[in-house]
């Protein structure tokens, strides 16, 4: 920064300091921030402020000062303070700062040059901690998308030749595809000759979901292997029943214990109380 | 009293909040759990019908009422390619995306009120409602 411009905000400091502090009280009402303790706001405004006034006499390239920056946005993030916080505060505080000095009257104060050079200056910092925020929620996302697939789907073997598929949450097309991979992968690994696919946790059984069992099913049945459909909730079977979709061609079964017996059967076996 | 929701479809996971959006309105109007599952379910359709084929649009879920009777209005509004013939939409079996064509049909069948209205290359809305009995 022009080391003359820098200069008069370093001389006005205090009054900018002092008037960016009245103003930013004003944001408290914000229903993001009403959880906040009252020291707690104070002191981050406090923080908040004297490296904004700091700033002014770094390079731009400066690492340390850049690190500094960034720790402090981290620890917001952490505490969960909103974006908006520090959007608004830093136009608060651009705003204060020009206000404050063109005040001053003289002419220095008046030309673009000037409000250039400030302008630049808090566009800079509020790049920095946008950046970190957004990168912090696309962190978010990601780490939750993979949460999402692990939990995805499962094939379970639950006795020899008998494997069992529970489906839970949405299903969607790369849900879908997933299942579909997995269920066949697991058939050849497992040998199963029965696969239970239960739908106990599947919350809207619409016609692309519908669809996408129906082709699962099909191509169990190309590598060698019987599919049964089991957990099919009484308000499902009714909108299944409603929305047209033919599943005659599908073994059904109201829970998973009627399946696997069913299974047990189609593979000649069957559980037998021991008479003492 | 008019409780509205809209929501933006433009990718998948808007399926998943118009349909949320829709089974909470109905549970606060009373609907039972079949019904809540048939107005989820339509919703999901037409959610997904718009996802499909006109990339993005909006469903709005709102309630009404009509001579003393209360219910979900569903209106799905988009500004894709619309539909050439109406008429097949509606058979069972029909199908563009080869899926299963129960779609739209399925939709009409779950609720009670079903109106489409479709102009080529200008988009299509449809509205549907089911009464709270």
């Amino acid at each position: 920064m022009n080391p003359f411009i820098s200069d008069i905000i370093l001389e006005h400091k205090e009054e900018i300091m002092e008037n960016w502090l009245v103003e930013i009280k004003k944001f408290r009402s914000d229903d993001l921030l009403q959880n906040i303790s009252d020291s707690m706001y104070e002191n981050t405004n406090r923080e908040f402020v004297n490296k904004l006034i700091h700033s002014v006499q770094k390079e731009k390239e400066d690492e340390d000062f850049q690190d500094d920056l960034i720790q402090f946005s981290e620890r917001l993030i952490q505490l969960g303070w909103p974006l908006n916080y520090i959007t608004r505060g830093l136009q608060e505080f651009r705003k204060i700062t020009v206000e404050s000095l063109s005040d001053k009257g003289e002419n220095y104060c008046k030309s673009i040059e000037f409000f250039q050079e400030i302008e630049d200056w808090t566009d800079d910092i509020v790049n920095l901690l946008v950046n970190q925020y957004s990168g912090s929620w696309e962190n978010t996302v990601f780490l939750q998308k993979m949460a999402l697939k692990e939990l995805s789907a499962p094939l379970i073997p639950v006795f020899e030749n008998i494997s069992v598929m529970p489906l839970i949450g949405t299903i969607d097309t790369e849900r879908a595809r997933l299942i579909m991979e997995n269920l066949l992968d697991g058939v050849i690994e497992h040998r199963s000759q029965v696969v239970l696919i239960d739908i106990t946790g599947v919350p809207v059984v619409d016609t692309m979901v519908a669809h996408h069992i129906i082709q699962a099913s099909e191509a169990v049945r190309l590598v060698g292997a019987k599919c049964i459909l089991v957990g099919i909730r009484p308000e499902i079977a009714q909108t299944i029943v409603n929305l047209g979709i033919d599943l005659g061609k599908f073994p059904t079964k109201s829970t998973l214990k009627k399946g696997i017996e069913s299974a047990l059967e189609m593979t000649k076996r069957q559980i037998i109380e021991i008479k003492e | 009293m008019q409780v509205q929701t809209h929501v933006d479809i433009h990718s998948e996971w808007g399926i998943v909040a118009a349909r949320q959006a829709g089974r909470k309105l109905a549970r606060e109007i009373g609907f039972g759990s079949v019904d809540q599952a048939r107005i989820t379910t339509a919703i999901s359709e037409l959610a997904r019908n718009i996802y499909l084929y006109a990339n993005k649009g909006q469903i709005q879920i709102e309630e009404v009422t009509s001579s003393g009777k209360r219910g979900v209005k569903i209106i799905a509004v988009d500004e894709g390619p619309g539909i050439k013939d109406l008429r097949r939409v509606m058979e069972d079996g029909f199908t563009t995306s080869g899926g299963l064509g129960a779609g739209l049909p399925g939709v009409k069948r779950l609720m009670d009120d079903f109106n489409i209205d479709s102009e080529l290359d200008a988009g299509t809305s449809i509205t549907a409602i089911k009464w709270l009995r």
